[in-house]
């Protein structure tokens, strides 16, 4: 049942190696802080689950914030009411984010292609709209929810002393701020991986990617498809539970902007660029959007003055303001350069340009499972009798 | 069991399908027959496809019932009449282009074997050596063994065919229907389809064919239902109904194309 065939075992190991070894690859690129590392383990885990969805059975779920934000509100919930434990919380956010999803989902797959995008886009929207007013006894509204001095955490209270000062969240007493977290953290996405790789090569994927493929002949098959959907929809709405969970766990704090279309958006993003359909292009792209927005983000004029620097005086003024709009405020401009570009020349995202790449140079044989070939018209004969 | 005749297989009860003013099936009624080969022609939107649609469950008749096997299906899903007995290939080939050629016919044997859903996400297909081996059985029956790895979305209308008739005969149906198995074929792919489905029929297979091609029809045919105008105008054997001045009339004589 934990089996893997040896070759998606050989993945397995080398996907969690490249992740447990992030701070040695990542430090390079000026990436390896704990707190942006957190963040790659976090949103791969978000697109990895919602690439089971889009990727395996073609919906696109508009709406995946919603169950990021159930989960970053379950967990620091538990905080409050149970335990600063890590555990607990990201098994209740894993638990109200399946059940949200399964509410959510139920009712948006009764309608597929753009109806379902929109419906799922209308909870989301609705959740986020719900969180930041009516719900404010919950989600405490604008101002976040937070940690407290007066939490009664029962589970805690009971075995220690209410100390000085906000808690921290921690796993079996280590504190799970810095590179903890990160580990923690890593250690949950090489989980979803495990279990997003034996849903690929069952039975179950296969149905999924039936349904993708033509869910009127999965009917006439003899599948209900409606509840391999459903399945999948649940599935993937607790891979978002739990990544919200885990911002929870990294900084114990959820606000309604994490429900918001564009947070929804951002996943779409990932996917495609790095690969819809494939295991590893989503978590690809998770990585790319969040090294945008996090390091490009941070160049300034002065930054930009020192790479620069070789550029002859006076020239240089104009190939820094040049320069400038595609970082600092402007890296959402290179993030959009980067993606039409992705999309324009290669349709199936990154991991299209790495497959194309490796039968190029004849490594592996060419194939290209999500190109649909053109069809080739057997010749008309009308028969005369 | 519930019907008198326990040889009759299908039975179409005073079925009328209305679409707005457009009486599309009248008072149809249709018993085929256990084993036999049942073809259905006539002339184009003489309601040919919208019978097979009723049988199918794409469509719910305005009055009158569909009965299969001594059950009634009519307002039955479509994967539920499936699940039933009943397989179907389409007039243009549906099959699942994206997944290949071993996929598409392993798909419909889980069908079979798990029923309409099971939740089996932690199973491994590779272990599955059984269905694996009966979809290659079922694949080298329709000749396609060389392609059986290839990608379907690739293949030839032919062989797309071949594929879905071998996607349906995996589930050992009790009632395979067929809408023009052979439309926009060319002659040669005509003939190995016919070839392919006197083959099967001599498995006792139940089918009902509709089909426009002549040829196909009295090479294949056990019993003839001609359909005009939404009626059955005529019924027998091939060679009744070749000789019956009404089908010649309506059909043969009057609209060959």
């Amino acid at each position: 049942m934990f089996a893997l065939p040896k070759k998606q075992l050989i993945i397995f190991v080398i996907f969690a190696l490249v992740v447990l070894t992030m701070p040695l690859w990542m430090s390079p690129l000026g990436a390896a802080y704990p707190g942006l590392l957190q963040k790659f383990a976090i949103y791969g885990l978000l697109a990895l689950g919602f690439n089971i969805l889009f990727g395996l059975t073609g919906y696109l779920s508009f709406g995946h914030a919603a169950f990021l934000g159930v989960g970053s509100y379950t967990a620091v919930w538990s905080f409050k009411l149970l335990t600063m434990d890590a555990v607990p919380a990201i098994i209740l956010a894993a638990i109200l984010s399946g059940l949200f999803a399964l509410l959510i989902g139920y009712v948006s797959l009764r309608r597929s292609g753009i109806y379902f995008s929109i419906l799922t886009l209308a909870f989301a929207q609705m959740s986020y709209n719900l969180a930041y007013s009516v719900l404010t006894p919950i989600t405490n509204g604008e101002t976040s929810l937070q940690l407290s001095l007066q939490d009664p955490r029962i589970i805690d209270l009971t075995f220690m002393e209410r100390g000085q000062g906000l808690p921290t969240v921690s796993l079996l007493g280590i504190d799970m701020s810095g590179y903890s977290g990160f580990y923690f953290c890593a250690v949950v996405l090489i989980m979803g991986f495990f279990i997003a790789q034996k849903i690929t090569i069952s039975p179950f994927g296969l149905m999924l990617k039936g349904i993708k493929s033509n869910q009127n002949r999965m009917k006439y098959t003899g599948f209900n498809t409606r509840p391999y959907m459903l399945s999948a929809f649940v599935i993937s709405g607790i891979y978002a539970g739990i990544a919200g969970g885990l911002l929870a766990v990294t900084d114990p704090l959820a606000g309604a902007e994490r429900m918001q279309w564009t947070a929804s958006g951002e996943v779409v993003l990932m996917t495609v660029l790095g690969g819809a359909g494939t295991l590893f292009g989503p978590i690809m792209g998770a990585w790319i959007v969040k090294y945008f927005e996090n390091i490009f983000s941070a160049f300034n004029d002065t930054v930009l003055h020192n790479i620069f620097a070789f550029v002859p005086e006076g020239f240089r003024e104009w190939v820094v303001s040049c320069a400038g709009l595609f970082v600092g405020e402007g890296w959402h401009l290179t993030l959009g350069l980067v993606f039409v570009i992705v999309v324009v020349f290669l349709p199936g995202g990154l991991m299209e340009g790495y497959r194309r790449i490796v039968s190029k140079f004849g490594a592996g044989k060419p194939n290209q499972p999500n190109s649909s070939a053109p069809d080739s018209p057997a010749p008309v004969k009308q028969p005369a009798e | 069991m519930s019907t008198s005749d326990h040889n009759v297989v299908l039975h179409v009860a005073d079925v009328h399908m209305r679409f707005g003013g457009l009486h599309a099936l009248a008072d149809v009624d249709l018993e085929i027959e256990e084993g036999k080969t049942h073809a259905i022609i006539g002339p184009n939107g003489a309601g040919k496809s919208t019978l097979l649609n009723v049988c199918v469950g794409r469509l719910t008749p305005t009055s009158g019932a569909v009965i299969f096997d001594g059950q009634i299906i009519t307002g039955m899903k479509p994967h539920e009449i499936n699940q039933a007995g009943v397989a179907r290939v389409f007039q243009t080939p549906e099959i699942f282009p994206e997944l290949s050629v071993l996929e598409n016919v392993m798909a419909p044997a889980f069908a079979k074997r798990d029923g309409a859903f099971k939740l089996n996400f932690l199973h491994n297909l590779g272990k599955e050596a059984e269905i694996r081996e009966e979809a290659a059985h079922f694949i080298e029956d329709v000749g396609m063994t060389a392609q059986i790895d290839a990608h379907s979305g690739a293949l030839s209308r032919g062989d797309k065919r071949r594929l879905e008739l071998a996607m349906c005969l995996i589930q050992h149906p009790r009632l395979l229907l067929l809408d023009e198995p052979t439309a926009g074929m060319s002659r040669h792919d005509t003939n190995t389809t016919i070839e392919l489905l006197k083959k099967i029929k001599e498995r006792g297979m139940t089918k009902v064919i509709i089909e426009h091609d002549m040829h196909v029809v009295f090479s294949l045919a056990d019993k003839i239902s001609v359909l005009a105008q939404g009626r059955i105008i005529a019924e027998g054997t091939p060679d009744e109904v070749r000789n019956d001045p009404r089908v010649q009339e309506a059909y043969l004589g009057g609209a060959t194309e």
